[in-house]
């Protein structure tokens, strides 16, 4: 028998992995200095353990570590870097552009320069979830300073051209800011090669500890300037004032290392049980569809629509499993997924699709057990639903004529 | 999302899931709702011709509350008089389940559900009584 609850829902959030926790662990209470402290020695060590994972996290990225700007999270490196180069380059241009299935840290910061006189253009994106490379320099005008766009979604795990967005942004002489939240430790990553100037990441999607994260700003070819978010005692070369967190960052440090060592092998464990879960629940099921792209997508996900099923009552047969839905029900919004509309995903389907996120600590048995659970429930709530009665027979829904409230 | 004991006990063990002939003359069939909205409710009522319901059925897509609140619904209609059953308002649901602020319309789409069920009906009856008093016809 597996153990449940399985968590099965690591796009969300990860366990810290405990070889991890363990190097973390003397950062607590031994070596507990103030980083910023130079003048005795639980300063000095703090900052050394610092620097030793700003090294290791410059290094798994191909970067020069000094670049490397400890922030709390992803949330804070994407606002720092839109904002920051939004209010540094004011002179240059007002204009940035992003694409429509941004994470919300983007998208709403987006939203507030915005309000506060710039301009934006959310690039759209084809039922996989790419935006277009044509759209993208269509959009380009001399006014634009930025380009925002994710390396690999967090909802339908759609892995973008970013190689291809970093040549046409030096070509036109823009700055490219990535959220690789979802995409570092789990996809090569070399921010020269890929043409990144600016790059988001956080500990807590790869086995690290929540509330930490980092912003890569490229120092040379071009030298990258930011106004920063937070000032105070010019931490971080000015760019992220705030004591460090040094525990947090060894534990990001030792979390993308171990992340990077395993990468190979990793992606390949977690892509053969996501590939078994789509395979197990396409064949025992009748009109059910994967959202994202067929390939270029992130090994662990899998979001997957059940025609006729709504998302959150799924959740609910399914509450031994941790896993998140699309579902307008399940958001505080009471709105279906934004992503999956980007997609063309009908709001009817965008209704019964669930987002599996498959990680390191997932077993084969975890993946048969659930894929048996959700074609169980998947049938029940069928049986229930007067939808899957009515297209059974032969109605068509689209053309019903629906009484809505 | 935290779900009272009673959705939960509804969501597992539904009450009077299923389909009545909706042509049987006795049948009124309530469904409201739209797929782009996530929730659809068929609720059918049996109603015999002194107006009582006898028996009621019903299948819905939506969430848990939504699915508890048919549920529960096709239980309170059973053996009241269409007028009774017409009268049924939604925070009687909300009370029994204890629904939360968000899934209040979950309550109201059945309370609908049970109103457009008893209209079917009435208006099925008066196209027969109509039918029948036709002249000519037998
Ligand atoms: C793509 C992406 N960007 C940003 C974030 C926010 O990261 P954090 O929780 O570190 O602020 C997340 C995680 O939810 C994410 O998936
Ligand atoms: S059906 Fe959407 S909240 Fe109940």
């Amino acid at each position: 028998m597996v153990k449940t609850p399985i968590y099965m829902d690591n796009h969300a959030t990860t366990p810290v992995d405990p070889r991890v926790l363990e190097a973390m662990l003397p950062y607590f209470t031994d070596v507990f200095g103030n980083a910023a402290s130079r003048n005795h020695v639980f300063g000095h060590e703090a900052e050394a353990a610092v620097e030793e994972m700003r090294g290791t996290i410059g290094a798994a990225i191909g970067a020069d570590p000094k670049n490397v700007i400890f922030t709390s999270g992803a949330t804070e490196s994407d606002n720092m870097a839109i904002k920051g180069v939004a209010e540094f380059y004011k002179e240059r241009g007002n204009h940035i552009i992003t694409q429509v299935t941004e994470h919300k840290a983007v998208l709403d910061t987006c939203k507030e320069l915005e309000r506060r006189g710039y301009e934006v253009t959310y690039l759209p994106v084809d039922r996989h979830g790419l935006i277009d490379l044509d759209d993208l320099r269509k959009a380009i005008k001399p006014e634009t300073i930025l380009i925002s766009v994710m390396m690999a979604n967090n909802e339908i795990g759609t892995i973008q051209p970013v190689k291809e967005i970093g040549a046409l942004a030096k070509e036109k002489g823009v700055l490219f800011h990535s959220d690789a939240t979802q995409a570092v430790g789990k996809l090569p990553v070399h921010v020269d090669e890929l043409g990144i100037d600016l790059l988001s990441m956080s500990a807590h999607k790869i086995y690290g500890p929540k509330g930490v994260g980092a912003l890569y700003v490229r120092g040379r070819n071009p030298r990258v300037r930011l106004a920063p978010l937070f000032h105070g005692g010019g931490h971080e070369r000015g760019m992220r004032s705030g004591t460090l967190n040094v525990t947090g960052i060894v534990g990001f440090g030792k979390a993308l290392q171990i992340a990077v060592d395993e990468m190979e092998s990793e992606s390949a464990r977690v892509k053969k049980l996501r590939d078994k879960l789509e395979t197990t629940l396409r064949d025992r099921l009748d009109e059910v569809f994967v959202n994202g792209h067929p390939t270029l997508r992130l090994a662990g996900n899998l979001n997957m629509s059940f025609a006729y099923v709504e998302g959150e009552s799924l959740l609910m047969g399914l509450r031994e499993i941790a896993l998140s839905s699309g579902s307008a029900c399940t958001s505080a919004t009471l709105e279906p997924s934004y992503v999956l509309k980007a997609i063309g995903v009908s709001d009817d389907l965008a209704h019964t699709s669930l987002r599996f996120g498959l990680g390191r600590f997932n077993t084969e048995e975890e993946v048969d057990y659930a894929a048996d659970r959700v074609v169980e429930e998947v049938n029940r709530l069928r049986e229930m639903s007067p939808l899957y009665e009515m297209a059974k027979s032969g109605v068509d829904l689209k053309t019903m004529a629906w009484k809505r409230d | 999302m935290a779900y009272s004991e009673k959705v939960l006990d509804h969501y597992k063990n539904p009450r009077n899931v299923g389909s009545f002939d909706p042509n049987d003359e006795n049948v009124g069939t309530g469904l409201v709702g739209a797929p782009e909205c996530g929730d659809v409710m068929k609720l059918q009522l049996k109603i015999n011709d002194d107006g009582i319901i006898e028996d009621a059925k019903f299948k819905t897509f939506g969430c848990g509350s939504a699915i508890a609140s048919s549920s529960y619904a096709t239980e309170l209609v059973k053996g009241k008089t269409i007028d009774e059953a017409f009268a049924i308002q939604n925070k009687k649901i909300v009370e029994e389940l204890s629904l939360p602020p968000v899934k209040i319309h979950c309550s109201v789409l059945a309370e609908g559900a049970i109103k457009a069920a008893v209209e079917d009906w009435k208006r099925r009856k008066e196209a027969k009584a109509r039918e029948n008093s036709v002249p000519g016809k037998q």
